[in-house]
């Protein structure tokens, strides 16, 4: 793996920092929020939205074709999970009439 | 072309569909017959299992050796205890629908891919087919607040832990330039470079986070408590064994010669599950929720064996994992027949006075508890002994010594529910218990008491496995 530029001006590391900017803002997101689920869902979509920008970033890097195919198929399991996620939440409000996180505490110990 | 090393997985898949559609298209309630359906698929894929050559398929994505075999066998098995313990249990919890063992089917699928990969691809694939899977699982009794949180829970930090493992992928492949594990491991000097050893770090995190290993384990009391036993069951036993075959096949294979890099780490977490799982239960109350501290427990003894990094290490960990799996099913099934008037009772004072009320169902649960605390001759302690075994061959005394001393501990809270069946005032009778719960109980008993006189080839087989994977 090179430094080297894979725009002019742009090299990896601004991918890899990048990725690790938005890994740190899904992670901070998740456990930080206190507001209601849907934040936590956009966090977890930040988190993979990061780690694609670091599998598109050395795949171009190392010129080798497996890390864009890797990211494509992380794009279609974020779209299942958000949808199970979504399914989750919904049932959640039918049972609950609120998704606050702070509600979330039937069970504790 | 060698798309055949792949059979089993194809047919289980194929069967998955065909048992969904007879579940969509019969008039009648089918979840009977698609229970028993998808037990049948998972014999016959065992069978192919167990019929097919080992080797590697699909350009390195796949492989079939014996390590593969041994652990997707005990898939397997724990996948179909927990169906014929759903088959009584859904009926009395009214979440008998047969989209229930259409996804018990499928995400074993996810654990079989998961054990069988070569390649980061394929074990993402795997990993989240399961995962998946018992998101629904743990939520799918809809109308009850418990079931619906603890799926909530379950799929946010399922997710957080994916992340985790993908980041790792990510950086590993940067660092390594390939996905192949052969690869890989064929790129890696003695001494890494910084990230790489950073997105191992990533990967084993997100897999302790599904084997919930401490510290990842937070998940795992609030899951084990609000889902429907019948899902806690296949929780504690199928996925587990997936999730450390995958630990296991992840550092042996593409990170084997990186033993100094990650030796540290999963010290640190078997050392910090050991204690986790010794002292937080305790105060416990609900047996679910011990169960789930004893999970975390046993899954820090088990990874003694990984932290050795031999042969000898490995075979320990499959070892325990076999004795695992038979007990926490047998101690599900006796969990599903706790119940007083057609409703299900979870508290551990809800034991009292069972060894007079019912004397066989006291037994065998004894029995595991026994086993759990690893007091010879029963199967738990076997499992342990090999793991000690292993460590202190390896020169990790302080592993050995505090598995040894949380053992100790943990014993006092297994105890503690023998004592309560025995020697409490007896409170009332449970209700009569169906006898499927009944064959499922007092065969993993038999199979945790008579443990040494067929462990052999068991023991043979683990030998073999460990071997082909250290290779």
């Amino acid at each position: 793996m090179s430094g080297g530029q894979i725009l002019p001006g742009i090299g990896l590391m601004h991918y890899l920092s990048v990725g690790a900017l938005l890994l740190v803002l899904g992670m901070f997101g998740i456990f930080l929020n206190r507001k209601n689920v849907i934040t936590i869902m956009m966090s977890i979509e930040l988190i993979l939205v990061g780690v694609n920008i670091n599998l598109v970033g050395f795949s171009a890097a190392l010129h080798d074709i497996t890390g864009q195919v890797l990211a494509l198929f992380v794009l279609t399991v974020a779209a299942a999970e958000a949808a199970i996620g979504l399914a989750i939440v919904v049932i959640y409000f039918r049972n609950r009439g609120s998704i606050e996180v702070e509600d979330v505490t039937l069970m504790r110990g | 072309m060698t798309w055949q090393i792949a059979l089993p997985e194809i047919c289980l898949g194929g069967a998955g569909l065909i048992i969904l559609m007879v579940g969509v298209l019969s008039r009648r309630n089918a979840f009977t017959t698609a229970t028993l359906l998808a037990i049948a698929a998972f014999i016959a894929t065992g069978y192919l299992i167990l019929a097919e050559a080992p080797g590697v398929g699909y350009a390195g994505l796949f492989v079939a050796d014996a390590f593969a075999r041994f652990m997707q066998l005990l898939v397997l098995a724990g996948a179909i205890l927990a169906l014929l313990l759903s088959l009584d249990y859904n009926k009395a919890a009214a979440i008998d629908r047969f989209e229930f063992p259409v996804l018990v089917l499928f995400s074993t699928l996810g654990m079989l891919v998961m054990i069988s990969a070569g390649n980061m691809i394929s074990l993402y694939l795997g990993l989240e087919l399961q995962s998946l899977c018992i998101y629904v699982l743990a939520a799918f009794a809809r109308d009850t607040r418990r079931s619906v949180e603890a799926g909530l829970k379950y799929f946010v930090l399922g997710a957080l832990a994916s992340g985790l493992l993908l980041y790792g992928i990510s950086l590993v492949y940067g660092f390594s330039g390939g996905m192949d594990f052969a690869e890989i491991r064929a790129a890696l000097t003695a001494s890494p470079a910084p990230g790489l050893v950073i997105g191992i770090v990533f990967m084993v995190a997100g897999i302790a986070f599904k084997l919930s290993a401490a510290p990842f384990h937070m998940w795992t009391p609030d899951v084990y408590e609000g889902a429907p036993t019948s899902v806690t069951a296949l929780l504690a036993t199928a996925p587990k064994v997936a999730a450390i075959a995958l630990l296991l096949r992840v550092l042996a294979e593409p990170f084997g010669h990186l033993l100094q890099s990650w030796q540290q780490l999963i010290i640190l977490v078997s050392i910090v599950s050991m204690l986790w799982g010794a002292f937080a239960a305790i105060g416990q109350t609900n047996i679910k929720r011990l169960m789930a501290y004893s999970s975390i427990g046993h899954m820090g003894y088990a990874l003694i064996g990984l932290a050795t990094g031999t042969a000898a290490g490995i075979r320990g960990v499959m070892i325990y994992m076999v004795t695992y799996v038979f007990m926490s099913a047998g101690s599900f099934a006796i969990i599903i027949a706790m119940r007083r008037g057609r409703q299900p009772v979870e508290r551990i004072a809800d034991l009292t006075g069972l060894g007079r009320t019912d004397p066989a169902l006291a037994l065998a649960l004894a029995v595991f508890m026994f086993s759990m605390a690893g007091i010879p001759p029963m199967a738990g302690f076997f499992g342990k002994l090999y793991v000690f075994l292993a460590a202190v061959q390896g020169g990790l005394w302080t592993l050995a010594v505090l598995g040894v001393l949380t053992s100790v501990v943990g014993a006092y809270y297994y105890l503690r529910v023998i004592k309560v069946m025995y020697f409490d005032a007896a409170g009332d009778a449970l209700d009569k218990r169906s006898g499927v719960l009944s064959t499922v109980a007092f065969g993993a008993a038999a199979f945790t008491v008579f443990f040494a006189a067929f462990s052999q080839p068991i023991i043979g087989a683990a030998e073999a496995a460990s071997r082909a994977l250290l290779g």
